[in-house]
């Protein structure tokens, strides 16, 4: 296989990646196929029938699934072979995420201790205590919880309260404090716990449930994903051995930032086979119910709502299988011995921090649309406790919250981009300045399109790079430092950078599919790409105005609206008969078609 | 013991609705899922479980088109060791017969004391593990739900028959059994079984491998004949109830408590 070049964080935003350069899922090779077919066929097995035993909060059967998937490697995909694991590459990991991400609340569970809880220890603890911990975590035998949140520290999640003072032989950090939010919290054996040495260094400890001074709180009541257990947990004057601590005194933050970029990207790849469990049950429902004496499915408005869940998960799944190769692809460039060492390839996956982001973000917000849509597919049925579609809207909600909130996210994307333009780490401003003189020597007028396949949506991708770096570069240029306190400009910019991410990722693999088994082959991947981005440019263009009419002013805002108008110049296309064609495919397979 | 199971891949049933396709030839075939017969995987599990008591090794083949390797690299997975694909344009198309005669060409390139077969497949007619043992002249056990190995000439089949009842059979080796699902818990593919097999060459035989000619297999050789394909009409009295399986079930029991059969 041809190298992929190895792309900076943020850099897709300054440089056009061509279809070689990302990995598209339809050439997975034959080891990943048989791996999601695993993990795929455990989840259908075992998970999907035992649903409503799982959300009665049946610790023993949610412990002894643990265990069984254990068993089979499936939680144990990011701990090095040497502590028992199965050390995989992030497609294959994202691969088994995809498929436990259609068991609901078990995928919660099994994600808080895959990612979070076990993650840590992989990317930051000491030899021995990977030795120590590992192997118990990688088979299920442990359980693992993540302790972060506190009533004061949520989103601020480094204002913990939680103390550790050291005692007074030394040998013991004394934790004090309470955790709030706990997945996993009442079952847990092992738990990530941070608190603030001296009541000022927040620093990571490794807490063990059996040490003197741990407790959990009752089980919240919660909107959904019932299956899980959520707590506090609370310690009292815990005794946490010395050689328990974390990573570095003070350095906390280093391990919950970077474990939350890795929590980020799979979220992505988890909530893709949440939509793929909906799309089937919408499909399913809109081609039995009848009303007006036809199937619903039928009806052009409801296979709008099909050919859009289909396109919104074509999308989640492009960009966040290609982020999981970039990652691949960058750890994989780590020389041997930086390979081997946890906090490097923690370092080398922060490279991605804002395209991390974009996956969670997009993707929550991809599943939640899913799951609205299927509650209105099934009409009053959907608002009824005993079909589907009620328990998958509930459960749906949290994925925009935990592992930071979309707005946090939001902040993150357009903040690590603008850090790493600041820290030269993206020639960011370059490309504005560019972008200014090309604009001052006059824009072209937008090309006439031979008939090359999707001709039309490259241009308009590389268009809404434009677009953006013209909008970023005068927000950056008028508010100056300001610009980090103008949040709903932050957030407009945010939403342009994951756009562009997306429509790239999804004209990519349509593209790279052309290429590869031709235009037959990907008409359904080119419909989609095509009604995808029609859609997106005139949100572009909208955001980027509402930036500029608010950082500029008169004569000067007028030159900069028609740029963008000009910029964005295009024909439509004919999303109805597409999205027709979609929708179609989708209801003759009853399933997501890509 | 030397073990070999014939698999095959078919359309999962779990996955897809089986429609007929438009001029009724065939089922559409667009877009299906395909995964190993369901009964097959019975048959592995059961050959892996024999092996690992007593030794010997599970060959596991498959008469199909090259789409076939994955069900027997995903057998492998399991735990088989090894795999074979019978594949050849000669072979496409054969009748029930035509298959069973191509196994019995591999059966007889090895030195196999037992061969396993579904009891039927997902899209068979239940017919190739008995037209190989004929063909063979080895003997044969149907529908078979539980085994043990008493030596290295003789296990015990047990088999279901009419009733619910049971019947126990000692058997010769070598000889042919299919065999019935539920007789084990077929175990799940791990990681660890895939990246063992996912590099491995599957070899491939075809006519000449086996000394067939290619006219006694295949569509020539076929001496049934599909004519037709379709759903029966409905029948007086009969119904069909259609939605997803919680309300098919919700559905039944509504019919029931109505016409009285439960309360
Ligand atoms: C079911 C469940 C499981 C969880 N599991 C875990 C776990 O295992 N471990 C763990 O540590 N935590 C866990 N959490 C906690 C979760 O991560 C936090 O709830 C989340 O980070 C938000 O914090 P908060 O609830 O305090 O909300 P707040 O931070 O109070 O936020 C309230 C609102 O204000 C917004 N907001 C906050 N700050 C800003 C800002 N600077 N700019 C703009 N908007 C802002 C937020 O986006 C949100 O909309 C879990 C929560 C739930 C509900």
């Amino acid at each position: 296989m041809a190298e992929r070049k190895i792309f900076a964080g943020g850099e897709f935003l300054i440089t056009d990646a061509g279809a070689e350069d990302v990995f598209i899922l339809e050439e997975m090779t034959r080891e990943h196929k048989m791996i999601y077919a695993a993990a795929f066929d455990f989840v259908k097995k075992e998970i999907r029938p035992n649903m409503e035993r799982i959300n009665e909060k049946n610790e023993e059967l949610t412990r002894s699934l643990m265990k069984k998937a254990g068993d089979l490697g499936l939680i144990a995909t990011d701990i090095p072979e040497e502590y028992g694991g199965e050390e995989m590459d992030k497609i294959s990991t994202c691969l088994v995420t995809d498929a436990i991400g259609g068991g609901a609340s078990f995928s919660v569970s099994h994600s808080a201790h895959t990612g979070i809880g076990t993650l840590p220890i992989v990317y930051f603890g000491t030899e021995a205590q990977k030795k120590k911990y590992l192997p118990k975590l990688g088979t299920g035998e442990w359980l693992a919880a993540y302790c972060l949140t506190e009533s004061s520290a949520g989103s601020d999640a480094l204002n913990a309260q939680t103390t550790a003072t050291l005692s007074d032989d030394g040998r013991h950090y004394l934790l004090n404090g309470e955790k709030i939010f706990i997945t996993n919290g009442a079952w847990a054996d092992l738990f990530i716990v941070y608190a603030k040495v001296d009541g000022e260094k927040f620093t990571g400890f490794i807490v063990e449930r059996s040490f003197p001074g741990v407790s959990s709180g009752p089980e919240e009541k919660k909107m959904g994903i019932e299956g899980s257990s959520t707590t506090s947990v609370i310690f009292k004057d815990c005794m946490v051995p010395v050689e328990n601590v974390l990573f570095e005194i003070g350095k906390g933050h280093k391990i919950a930032f970077n474990v939350l970029n890795i929590g980020r990207y799979k979220l992505g790849a988890g909530v893709i086979g949440g939509c793929k469990v909906i799309i089937a049950e919408a499909t399913q429902y809109a081609t039995t119910r009848e009303q007006f004496g036809k199937k619903i499915a039928s009806f052009g408005m409801i296979k709008n709502k099909l050919a859009d869940m289909c396109i919104g998960i074509f999308m989640t799944e492009s960009l966040t299988y290609r982020l999981a190769a970039m990652i691949e692809d960058k750890l994989s460039s780590l020389d041997p011995q930086a390979r081997k060492e946890g906090a490097e390839n923690a370092k080398a996956i922060e490279e991605y921090a804002a395209e991390c982001s974009i996956a969670k973000v997009y993707g929550s917000e991809c599943l939640d649309f899913c799951a609205d849509e299927v509650v209105q597919i099934f009409g009053g049925y959907g608002y009824i406790a005993e079909y589907p579609a009620e328990g998958i809207y509930r459960d749906a909600r949290i994925n925009r919250i935990f592992e930071g909130t979309n707005e946090i996210n939001r902040l993150l994307i357009t903040g690590t981009v603008l850090k790493r333009a600041v820290q030269g780490r993206l020639a960011l401003f370059d490309a504005v300045q560019a972008l200014e003189e090309e604009a001052k020597a006059g824009l072209p007028d937008a090309p006439g399109f031979d008939d090359a396949p999707l001709a039309a949506q490259q241009h308009l991708v590389k268009m809404s790079k434009k677009i953006l770096l013209l909008t970023l570069g005068k927000a950056a240029g008028n508010l100056l430092a300001d610009l980090a306190e103008e949040q709903e400009v932050l957030a407009f910019l945010s939403d342009m950078i994951t756009e562009i991410f997306a429509m790239e990722s999804g004209l990519l693999r349509a593209l790279k599919m052309i290429d590869k088994k031709g235009e037959k082959r990907a008409e359904y991947h080119t419909a989609a790409v095509q009604i995808y981005i029609n859609d997106v440019i005139p949100k572009i263009v909208h955001w980027s105005k509402q930036v500029l009419t608010f950082v500029e002013k008169d004569d000067a805002l007028v030159v900069l609206l028609a740029a963008v108008d000009k910029l964005a110049a295009y024909r439509p296309v004919d999303t109805v008969s597409l999205r027709r064609l979609i929708a179609e495919k989708v209801i003759k397979s009853k399933r997501y078609i890509f | 013991m030397e073990i070999l199971v014939c698999v095959k891949r078919v359309p999962d049933t779990s996955e897809n609705e089986i429609e007929i396709n438009k001029d009724g030839s065939d089922i559409e075939r667009d877009d299906l899922v395909y995964s190993v017969n369901e009964w097959d995987n019975y048959a592995v599990e059961e050959a892996i479980q024999i092996r690992d008591n007593v030794g010997g090794s599970v060959t596991v083949v498959s008469v199909g088109d090259e789409d076939a390797e994955e069900v027997v690299r995903r057998e492998m997975a399991m735990g088989a060791d090894k795999g074979i694909l019978l594949s050849d344009n000669a072979f496409e198309g054969s009748d029930g017969r035509g298959i069973a005669n191509i196994l019995k060409a591999e059966v007889e390139k090895g030195k196999y004391d037992l061969v396993l077969t579904g009891a039927q497949a997902d899209d068979g007619a239940g017919q190739v593990g008995g037209m190989l043992a004929a063909m063979l002249d080895w003997p044969y056990a149907s529908l078979v739900n539980s085994l043990e190995v008493v030596d290295d000439k003789t296990i015990k089949v047990g088999r279901e028959i009419a009733g619910g009842n049971l019947e126990m059979n000692e058997i010769d080796l070598p000889c042919v059994l299919s065999i019935q699902t539920g007789i084990n818990e077929p175990r799940y593919v791990g990681i660890r079984g895939i990246r063992k097999v996912a590099s491995i060459d599957i070899p491939v035989h075809g006519a000449g491998d086996l000394g067939i000619t290619p006219e006694s297999v295949g569509e020539s050789g076929a001496k049934v004949k599909r004519i037709d394909y379709f759903t029966p009409e409905l029948g007086e009295g009969a119904e069909i109830l259609e939605g997803s399986t919680d309300e098919i079930i919700e559905k039944l029991i509504e019919l029931l408590k109505a016409k009285g059969g439960i309360k």
